[in-house]
């Protein structure tokens, strides 16, 4: 990727897919904030990988799963499951009412 | 220059095993031990602000005269003593904030791996310690609560993201504090604050209910006034857990067991590139300084080449961003917590800069590149490590900075992982430990990295240095108000 | 009309019946009428610092369903992160599977041609969303006790080409889930859910068509032929007009027995998947593999051609018996009480009873055995017509009785049941093994 500066639109698009409310100055600042990340990480293309496997776990680990068991201590009642919502209503969270997935 | 009270009391500048011993023989109490933590944090917190939530006094009262009703003769040495965590891990008695006011008022139904585990030890926790809010940070100043100042210097910062542990060992408010470290969070402000710290290997100790910042990254670890207060933490709080899938099954070692005060036999690597322009110059003399203490104590110390050390933060600042846009997309406010737009520029920043390298379009080019070059660097690692015990680099490139100066350059602010991101891109442990101080009088540190699951090793050779050293018995002398 | 065909690929979700859930230790309860949010913990209701554990049952479910349908299982398989934002997604992802699926390949055959499938995979499901009004305002209320629920992923290739056929296909794919044991795939009550993709191309063209129209909402497999055959015509309609169908989600609305408009697609979703980096990869050895394949379940034709076999039952009867689990069970405990062998009653018998009439689901088996015996007379077969049946099959099988004469014992169980089907069930059987070894000596 070359360093090449984002643009407004950019970074609209980026902060809609990370759902993030930005304003219009706040874009703005961000457009060079995150496009100076971007242009220093994209250093990264002079090291050479070609031919090499990805890491996505250090550990080595393999086949870590659990028995099919329930485990009751570890459930929540109603009233826990809900205690740190703003808004709920007979047992359930509420939202504004939402159409579709924002993908 | 507003410096605080002194405090008269000094149970707490003695090591954890003594302080064990004292407990055991009765000759001291756990309400003794708590009511001193508290007179220090009255003494200094409108200053510090090393704490965002601390115990009710009366209640941690409470838990220690528990304590001492029900301490035995088998009880673990952190049986009945105060500690602190970094605010990143879940607690149910003390809400949980991550510094960020998206959790502002979160008190968490379940608690953390560590905290059960040393609950289940009889230890007692009275604060929940400032830091760069999710972890986003070097400095403390990413917090949206008061920033912590380094007890040093209070116009300086104490280091990040874990700052508000680090100023409290600093002032022994506590004999520990549980940190976590995902590119240097605990190893960045323990040298800035004069104390010692341990990233631990990754997987060694349980994740679960450590809020998480970068999920291949991110480690839980001790931070204490020596290597050897960190060693006996870590025998409490090391080992598998079924709740967390990345924990490691590898035998839990007896830590403490490894104190020793010769070094024969060891070798330490040098890395050259490490200590070339950009290394302040005290900081450079301090440590090799440090390097002529381990070859009198009996250590061959050798230089070696690790040349790869101008693509750590690259890697990193593409590995952790990502997996942060991706852990911090569960604070949507419909279970728990505030709206996203409370989020900080700085955590912004991370976020979409790790939302565009996850992207279509520019997933290979970013992040699988990243982890591409996590196996060049584990590959490198481990050719160095297999032929040594540890590598001894800095951990920063200045002392404490000023408040402000990190905050506007994001590579500024990037470049002061350099020395340690790569440590937790392979997933070796490293420990932190004071080498000196600037003419200015500003704590220095270094760090000894080791080869996976080498945390005896790099506690052997901490305590035989600090049993021939003395910096990390300094603490910052506050002036009778 | 004729000039066009449908191409559909059908994507088909499958709820596990496990005990407890994907990636935690919730109870996995897939009754309908139960509170909200009563079986929730850190993991699946996404609270700060919880992590994924994945269960194996599910993992080895997977596997054997995948070896079932005839798919390849991969030798290393792992989770992946897929982003999306939407309330019922506490974590703001789903940990599923997405380059390297437990399953890949497979096959359903049907009447009309083979339905290749792309790919299984396992995924955790989502909490649901209920609409409604609340102090005047539209909000959503949310339940995260399905969160976290294992869910099997079925895609198949675009191989289906008419709603008969996607119906076919549903049933017999919904057989074998049943008969591998693991989940009840009821589609009133969601356990089993399904989405096809269409679109319609002139007969004979061999590209794929440059759209697809995804369908929601179906919940039965004859809603799914309704929808099918509404939107063929639907898509027929406008490329005849020389016009491409939009790509996009509809909804099926059973009131209007008509699709209706949802959501218009811009271009793919951008998941930003990653390889989920709190669950280390999975590896499994050909003879792990093995040992799953040996637990498989017998599948429904080769029960169906036991059950018709020992008991003497025609093709209509043993098919009918096999599509129904409940009345299978019932059919093989009736079969063998000691009441019905005493009062001689056949399996033809027994097994028209269970498909025909309508059984009170609280009677027991013995209360019908009973009802079964009282509404036979019972007709003593004598031994002349015993042999008259025997000689028959005798003559008209002469190759099975050379065998048997060679030495091949098991050949005797052929000839008996050709007997009994020829008795139409009656007579005492033991005196029919008797009379035919008799003969079979002579």
């Amino acid at each position: 990727m070359k360093g090449s500066l984002l643009s407004i639109d950019d970074i609209k698009k980026i902060a809609k897919l990370a759902n993030i409310p930005i304003s219009e100055k706040q874009s703005e600042e961000l457009i060079k904030q995150v496009g100076v990340t971007v242009a220093y990480v994209s250093k990264l293309q002079e090291l050479p990988t070609d031919g090499v496997i990805e890491t996505s776990q250090v550990t080595g680990l393999e086949n870590v799963m659990r028995e099919d068991v329930v485990d009751e201590s570890r459930m929540f009642s109603q009233v826990e499951a809900l205690k740190n919502a703003t808004h709920t209503h007979n047992g359930f969270f509420v939202v504004d009412a939402v159409l579709e997935a924002s993908e | 220059m507003l410096y605080w009270r002194q405090v008269n009391k000094n149970l707490l500048d003695l090591s954890i095993l003594e302080l064990a011993k004292r407990l055991q023989d009765k000759s001291i109490t756990s309400v003794e031990l708590v009511d001193e933590s508290y007179e220090r944090m009255e003494a200094s917190e409108s200053v510090i602000h090393a704490a965002i939530t601390i115990r009710d006094k009366k209640e941690a009262l409470a838990l220690a005269k528990k304590a001492d009703e029900t301490r035995t003769a088998h009880s673990s040495p952190l049986h009945g003593m105060p500690y602190v965590v970094k605010d990143g891990y879940v607690t149910k008695d003390l809400r949980t904030t991550a510094a960020s006011k998206v959790l502002d008022t979160f008190m968490s139904p379940y608690n953390a791996t560590v905290i059960e585990k040393l609950e289940a030890k009889g230890a007692i926790l009275i604060g929940k310690m400032n830091m760069d809010a999710w972890g986003h940070g070097a400095s403390t100043e990413n917090t949206d609560y008061p920033v912590t100042k380094n007890p040093w210097d209070i116009t300086r910062s104490a280091g990040g993201s874990g700052g508000g542990p680090a100023a409290a060992i600093a002032l022994r408010y506590v004999p520990f504090a549980i940190g976590e470290d995902t590119g240097g969070s605990i190893r960045l402000p323990a040298a800035w604050c004069g104390i010692t710290s341990l990233k631990v290997t990754y997987g060694r100790v349980s994740r679960y209910g450590a809020i998480a910042y970068a999920s291949s990254l991110d480690t839980v670890g001790p931070t204490a006034k020596t290597a050897e207060d960190c060693a006996v933490v870590l025998e409490a709080i090391a080992g598998v857990d079924p709740k967390d899938a990345t924990s490691s099954p590898h035998a839990v070692d007896d830590y403490a067991n490894g104190m020793t005060k010769s070094l024969t036999g060891k070798r330490i690597a040098f890395p050259t590139e490490y200590y070339k322009e950009g290394l302040d110059t005290e900081i450079k003399a301090a440590i090799f300084k440090a390097r002529e203490q381990f070859v009198s104590l009996g250590a061959v110390v050798e230089d070696v080449s690790m040349p790869l050390l101008e693509f750590g933060v690259p890697v990193y600042y593409i590995l952790a961003p990502s997996e942060t846009s991706s852990n911090l997309g569960r604070y949507d406010g419909v279970r728990y917590g505030n709206g996203r737009e409370l989020f900080t520029k700085e955590t912004s920043r991370r976020v979409m800069t790790g939302t565009y390298a996850l992207s279509s379009g520019y997933y290979d080019a970013y992040y699988k590149k990243a982890q591409k070059a996590r196996t060049v660097f584990i590959k490198n690692y481990a050719s160095i490590l297999s032929k040594y015990d540890a590598i001894l680099a800095p951990v920063t490139t200045v002392p404490a900075t000023k408040f402000g100066a990190l905050l506007e350059d994001p590579v500024a602010n990037m470049m002061m992982d350099v020395y340690n991101v790569t440590v937790n891109i392979v997933g070796v442990p490293s420990l932190a430990l004071p080498c000196g101080f600037t003419k200015d009088g500003l704590p220095m540190g270094m760090q000894l990295i080791g080869n996976m699951h080498g945390e005896k090793t790099l506690i052997s050779l901490g305590s035989a240095y600090q049993s021939a050293t003395d910096w990390h018995t300094k603490t910052p002398q506050g002036v009778t108000i | 009309m004729n000039e066009y065909e449908l191409v559909i690929g059908m994507e088909i979700h499958v709820e596990l019946k496990t005990k407890s859930g994907m990636f935690c230790a919730c109870k996995n309860d897939q009754s309908l009428d139960k509170k909200p949010n009563i079986y929730t913990c850190p993991v699946c209701l996404g609270l700060p610092g919880a992590l994924p554990v994945p269960n194996k049952t599910a993992i080895d479910w997977t596997i054997m369903l995948g070896l079932a349908l005839g798919s390849e299982i991969a030798e290393v398989s792992k989770f992946d992160r897929k982003h999306y934002f939407y309330p019922d997604l506490p974590k703001g992802y789903q940990i599923s599977q997405y380059d390297m699926p437990l399953c890949v390949g497979g096959f359903v055959d049907t009447s009309f041609g083979k339905v290749r499938l792309h790919r299984i995979h396992l995924e955790e499901d989502t909490g649901t969303l209920k609409h409604t009004l609340l102090d005047g305002k539209r909000v959503s209320l949310v339940d995260f006790n399905r969160s976290g629920t294992p869910l099997v992923e079925i895609v198949t290739e675009p191989d289906i080409h008419s709603s008969e056929q996607a119906k076919e296909f549903l049933k017999t794919l919904h057989q074998i889930v049943r008969f591998v044991g693991i989940s009840d795939a009821d589609m009133e009550k969601g356990s089993m859910r399904l989405e096809p993709n269409i679109s319609v191309r002139r007969k004979g063209a061999t590209e794929m068509p440059k759209y697809k129209v995804e369908v929601k909402n179906i919940n039965s497999f004859k809603f799914a032929a309704a929808a099918i055959e509404y939107e063929f015509n639907r898509h027929v309609a406008i490329l005849e007009k020389g016009e491409i169908p939009v790509q996009e989600t509809r909804g099926w609305n059973e009131d209007k027995n008509a699709t209706v408009s949802q959501r218009v697609k811009e271009g793919a979703a951008d998941y930003r998947y990653f390889p989920e980096p709190d669950i280390p990869p999975l590896r499994f050895t050909k003879e792990y593999i093995e040992t799953l394949r040996a637990a498989l379940p017998k599948l429904a034709d080769e029960v169906k051609s036991d059950v018709m076999s020992a008991h003497g039952l025609n093709e209509y009867q043993g098919k009918m018996l096999v599509e129904n689990t409940i009345k299978l069970t019932k059919f093989q405990t009736i079969v063998s009480l000691p009441s019905i062998q005493r009062a001689n009653v056949s399996g033809p018998t027994i097994a028209n009873w269970i498909i025909n009439k309508d059984i009170d689901p609280s009677s027991s088996e013995n209360q019908i055995a009973d009802q079964i015996i009282a509404s036979q007379t019972i007709v003593v077969v004598s031994d002349d017509d015993l042999m008259k049946a025997i000689v028959e099959v005798m003559e008209a099988n002469p190759k099975a009785v050379a065998d048997f004469k060679a030495g091949k014992e098991p050949v005797k169980m052929f000839l008996f049941g050709n007997v009994i089907r020829e008795l139409k069930g009656k007579g005492d059987k033991e005196r029919v093994v008797a009379l035919l070894e008799e003969k079979l000596a002579a």
